[in-house]
């Protein structure tokens, strides 16, 4: 392959792409963004379309405490990024691991509320329009938070075991754009769920 | 397959032990042979849903025939559109991108190879459990058998009141796995173009084909999805009491086919998207010139991909929308049809002032251009919503949509199938038995296809296992049967000229078509890193640059 | 090359062959099913509708078609040119500019065609002497129910014949009992749907009298295939005749007393209804009026009494997996029921 037809500038010129962990990322966020979207849709499209049961009124309250746990998970584990990229090994492990059981306490909620859920009102999956598609809803973000959590637990045990470095920071931050993604997902089920729904 | 060993003067390479060659093509993480195997396994998918359409066609042939049963025609009828679909056409065009899109960006191989395996094997597997289901235990009135409630398993037949048994369920979980696996690809395809293009490619620089790609791995992941939420929430009304399509409690039908549609019709472009990039490859160099307006034609298709996302429901016209839903996917339909119809003039607008070489990569672009045009003007027609309240759920549909995957899409592969065959094994496919393959398939399918029109329009639903007499369909659905055998002839002569030119055809060197893309300029096959050096470009034809040094593409960018 | 335009040539004549024939057969069969054949004014107004696009549509394919013709054969590789490559074009901004703004205006002039007659259809109001009908769609028959006038009945819909000057239209609502099905005359109107928890409403208005043929059009399970239509379309006498007759009691003919004994005591009065007697079932077809249709198991079969023995003992005989279940009865009481069932008028 001879470079005769090419321009001298072309082989001077730098060339850069962007990190494929990250595009990779994006796309599964697509993908995933779409996958919500349909489920939300079913949800506002059931609003108030139940023919008996428990109605949102009656049965929800609204997780203010929890929310704001998962959310300022976002926050510890972009801050886990910076220190990470600066090689603070310790503050890393201290932020991860907030993060963790930032996360957690949001998966203990919902479980709680879950809990009350069925043996207090009797609402479950197979009650109504309204138990169908709000377990379905909830119960799909909870289990991305769930796969993400194993993500964030892998990385604490390489953590623990000293043996995450500068070099770790980019995929660091594709995990952390998931985590975000799970975030925002949060806020946008929160809202049609617990302020629109009600 | 010598892709993986160096060959070195005077030294013999010693035959492998085929239990070894196995495990290697299995373990593979090579974009090129995975590409193979994408479409090796559709090929044999091919086989199987024609095998299903062939049945079909013979207990059609006339009025009141009993050659199969209504349950096993309800289920061919049902495992040929899914087994077509996303075993045959999408394996097989994952298959192209996984072989050609490195090399064509001058890479090693994709962004995340084991990903490309891996959704490899989930797809397949996913295609092997769909028919798993014809053994897999019987139920109540054989209800474990294959599924019968059409591709779109439209709410509330798929429904356990309506569907017991454990039918649905194969077809919802093959598709449910299998799509993971396209998600994958799709990741994996953008990826790829986007992290790993040799120095100087810019985008506009990439090959019309890789530009396709990238638009059609993004509707994957924008339209897969919805069918995989549907298909979950289906699994939990099936499952766990759920209702969300269930009537009695309030749920609604309707919503299934938007969300079914959602998915299906985005799906469709990405099906015909790649076929576009294999014509956007192949048309240009049979006529000895360059694409025709290549920022158009980017343009063109990113536009068709974000239309495409808005038209979903003229699949439902009858179904009761009210008049302004009917009229806006009216016209957002029609107005699909502006960015495909400009791709058609600029593949024209290639050809004209050029020096056409025959060829058979060539037959079937054409034969793609005609036909295409023929299946969207009748889709145009469909889009006037009146006209379609007769033409809806008709033979006139069925042999509309069959104009555009086979008459598009399957012409245009075929088509790559012989452009890029030399290619992938080092040997010419035989041009005669392509030319027989050509002309067998283009009078078999013109035999089906145009005649199958009549019937619709004189009254025949489609999905009906038999008719009555009287009504003047027999001799037409006779024709239509008789063409769908040339068609199958046809296709045999094709796998025999894929078997036997692997073994007797004319040696292809590197650039047997004289073109102009990176995958010509290394050997073919290529070796396992690709290249030996990454190359440098500078136009979007980096081969005519080299082999016309004083008229380089480079000049005019 | 020759060989190649002979092939389009032939090609073309066969179209329109078919087509001729096609057009022209709706004339000579009048109960066909025939989009070309309208008989009312919504089948009316698609055909008006779709000549015009298959006007445009048609232009448009010729054109292209020329295009595409002309330059696989004037652009050809011969042994005179094939040596060199010819001038290497990379687009023209004008030219693209010309063939995105006509398919533009194409579209927009189809776009007006369709809403207009698209609102004018969907949206048409109903006139205060419209009649009524209830359609429920079953696996796999018809049950029509005319609210206003008290009249329930199964798989042939009998309606009056409308005069273009005082019009007499029909507007059906459709419903469904199970799944989804699909309303489809094509001789008198555009298909609608049955969609469960979803009514629709369509109408029609009959330009002539006589019998018009279609189906189900939306696959519905396994005997979709012989949900038959069967439309009579009846001078306003004879609809007047129909509806007093359906309104009646079914017969009480004391010498069929054994069979009618047989029906009230067996599962039958499970799933069909007589009025008149004990028996309220819905699942399956009113009988009261039995023998003031012309076939059976929608369409399936004559309304003979060897068919009517056979539907009985053995539906899978003639509509396999439908779900009336095969009754199991002695030959004296299946003999004595289809004794009774043939008084049904």
């Amino acid at each position: 392959m001879s470079a005769a037809a090419i321009p001298l500038s072309e082989t001077q010129r730098p060339w850069n792409l962007p990190y494929r962990g990250k595009v990779a990322m994006a796309g599964l966020i697509i993908a995933e963004a779409s996958i919500f979207t349909i489920f939300v849709v079913a949800y506002l499209f059931y609003m108030g379309k139940s023919l008996t049961g428990p109605t949102p009124r009656e049965v929800l309250e609204t997780p203010i405490f929890f929310t704001i746990c998962l959310l300022s998970s976002s926050l510890t584990i972009h801050y886990a990024g910076k220190v990470l990229q600066r090689g603070e090994r310790g503050a890393f492990l201290s932020l991860w691991t907030l993060t963790i059981v930032l996360g957690g306490l949001f998966l203990f909620g919902t479980g709680q509320e879950w809990h009350r859920l069925i043996y207090e009102h009797g609402l479950t999956i197979s009650t109504n329009l309204f138990g169908t598609t709000y377990y379905s809803l909830v119960g799909l973000h909870a289990f991305h938070v769930t796969a993400g959590m194993i993500m964030l637990m892998i990385v604490a045990i390489f953590a623990f075991a000293g043996r995450m470095g500068t070099e770790h920071s980019r995929r660091v931050e594709v995990l952390s754009l998931y985590w975000h993604f799970v975030d925002a997902v949060w806020v946008v089920v929160f809202t049609v769920v617990y302020v629109l729904g009600r | 397959m010598s892709s993986n060993t160096i060959t070195i003067p005077g030294i013999g390479v010693e035959g492998k032990p085929w239990l070894e060659t196995l495990h290697e093509w299995v373990t593979t993480v090579d974009h090129k042979r995975l590409g193979i195997l994408y479409i090796v396994y559709g090929l044999g998918f091919l086989v199987v849903g024609g095998v299903e359409a062939l049945i079909i066609r013979i207990q059609l042939m006339h009025s009141h025939n009993d050659f199969v049963s209504p349950q096993v025609f309800n289920r061919m009828f049902t495992m040929h559109g899914t087994t077509m679909i996303f075993f045959m056409v999408m394996p097989v065009l994952f298959g192209f991108a996984n072989y050609l899109v490195p090399l064509m960006i001058g890479a090693r191989d994709m962004a995340f190879p084991r990903l490309n395996a891996f959704s490899f094997w989930l797809s397949a597997f996913g295609g092997l459990l769909l028919y798993f289901s014809f053994l897999g235990g019987s139920g109540l009135y054989g209800a474990g058998n294959a599924p019968d409630v059409g591709w779109w398993a439209y709410a509330p037949l798929g429904a356990r009141a309506f569907s017991p048994g454990h039918s649905t369920d194969y077809w919802t979980l093959s598709l449910l796995v299998s799509g993971f696996g396209s998600i994958g690809t799709a990741i994996n395809i953008i990826a790829t173009v986007l992290c790993m293009r040799c120095p100087g490619m810019k985008l506009g620089r990439m090959p019309l084909l890789v530009w396709l790609y990238l638009v059609m791995g993004g509707m994957v992941l924008i339209a897969i999805t919805p069918l995989s939420a549907a298909q979950i929430m289906l699994l939990v009304d099936r499952y766990l009491g759920g209702h969300f399509f269930d009537t009695q409690a309030g749920g609604s039908a309707v919503l299934w086919m938007h969300f079914f549609w959602i998915f299906g019709h985005p799906e469709v472009y990405v099906l015909v998207i790649p076929a576009f990039g294999f014509s956007s490859e192949i048309i240009p160099v049979f006529s000895r010139k360059p694409i025709f307006g290549y920022p158009v034609m980017v343009a063109a298709t990113v536009g068709i991909g974000f239309l495409s996302l808005t038209v979903w429901a003229h699949h439902m016209f009858t179904v009761g929308m009210n008049s302004y839903a009917n009229s806006f996917f009216a016209i957002t339909t029609m107005a699909v049809g502006i960015p495909t119809g400009i791709k058609i003039f600029n593949w024209i607008g290639t050809m004209w002032g050029g020096r056409i070489q025959f060829k058979v990569p060539m037959l079937f672009c054409i034969g793609f251009l005609f036909q295409f045009l023929i299946a969207g003007l009748t889709g145009i027609i469909q889009a006037s919503v009146p006209v379609d309240w007769q033409l809806s759920l008709s033979y006139f549909v069925v042999a509309h949509f069959h104009y555009v995957i086979v008459g598009g899409i399957l012409f245009a592969t075929f088509g790559a199938f012989y452009y890029w065959y030399p290619k992938i094994t080092g040997r010419m496919l035989s041009e005669r038995l392509g030319k027989w393959h050509f002309w067998l398939f283009v009078i078999g399918f013109h035999l089906t296809f145009d005649v199958m029109h009549i019937p619709g329009l004189l009254g025949m639903p489609r999905r009906i296992y038999t008719y009555e007499p009287g009504r003047g369909w027999d001799t037409l659905n006779l024709i239509v049967s008789i063409g769908a055998f040339i068609q199958a002839v046809a296709i045999l002569v094709f796998v025999w000229n894929l078997i036997i030119s692997y073994f007797k055809g004319a040696k292809a060197g590197s650039d047997p078509w004289d073109a102009w893309t990176l995958e010509w300029s290394t050997s073919s096959p290529p070796p396992a890193y690709n290249f030996a050096t990454v190359p440098v470009v500078a136009s979007a034809r980096p081969l005519w640059d080299l082999k016309h040094p004083e008229d380089p593409d480079s000049q005019y960018e | 090359m020759q060989g190649v335009k002979n092939t389009i040539r032939t090609a073309v004549h066969l179209f329109a062959f078919l087509f001729c024939r096609m057009t022209t057969a709706a004339a000579v069969d009048p109960t066909g099913t025939n989009v070309f054949a309208p008989q009312s004014t919504p089948a009316r107004s698609i055909l008006h509708l779709s000549t015009f696009v298959l006007t445009i549509t048609g232009l448009i394919f010729v054109v292209v078609f020329t295009l595409l013709v002309y330059s696989i054969s004037k652009f050809r590789a011969t042994s005179t040119n094939a040596n060199s490559e010819p001038a290497q074009v990379y687009g023209s901004t004008q030219i693209e500019l010309a063939w995105t703004i006509i398919p533009v205006l194409i579209v927009v002039v189809l776009f007006m065609a369709t809403a207009r007659v698209l609102h004018a259809m969907q949206d048409a109001p109903e006139p205060a002497n419209a009649l009524e009908v209830t359609v429920i769609g079953h696996q796999f028959w018809w049950e029509y129910r005319y609210p206003k006038l008290g009249v329930v009945t199964a798989n042939e819909l009998h309606i009056p014949v409308s005069d273009a000057a005082h019009p007499t239209p029909t507007f059906l609502q459709l419903l469904s009992a199970d799944t989804d099905h699909s309303f489809w005359i094509p001789e008198l109107a555009g298909k609608t749907d049955l969609v469960p928890n979803h009514p629709n409403r369509m109408w029609m208005d009959p330009e002539r009298t006589g019998v018009f043929l279609g189906q189900c059009a939306q696959y519905c399970g396994t005997q979709h295939a012989k949900m038959l239509l069967r439309v009579s379309v009846d001078s306003p006498e004879d609809f007047a005749d129909w509806v007093r007759e359906q309104r009646q009691p079914a017969v009480a003919d004391e010498r069929v007393a054994a069979g009618r004994r047989v029906f009230e005591t067996t599962s039958c009065i499970n799933c069909h209804a007589i009025n008149g007697t004990v028996a309220n079932g819905r699942f399956g077809p009113d009988l009261t009026h039995l023998m003031s249709r012309t076939t059976i198991a929608a369409g399936a079969a004559l309304n003979t009494p060897e068919n009517l023995h056979l539907w009985i003992q053995n539906p899978d005989a003639i509509k396999h997996g439908s779900l009336m279940p095969a009754m199991q009865l002695s030959k004296s009481d299946l003999d004595e029921l289809v004794e009774y069932l043939e008084t049904l008028q």
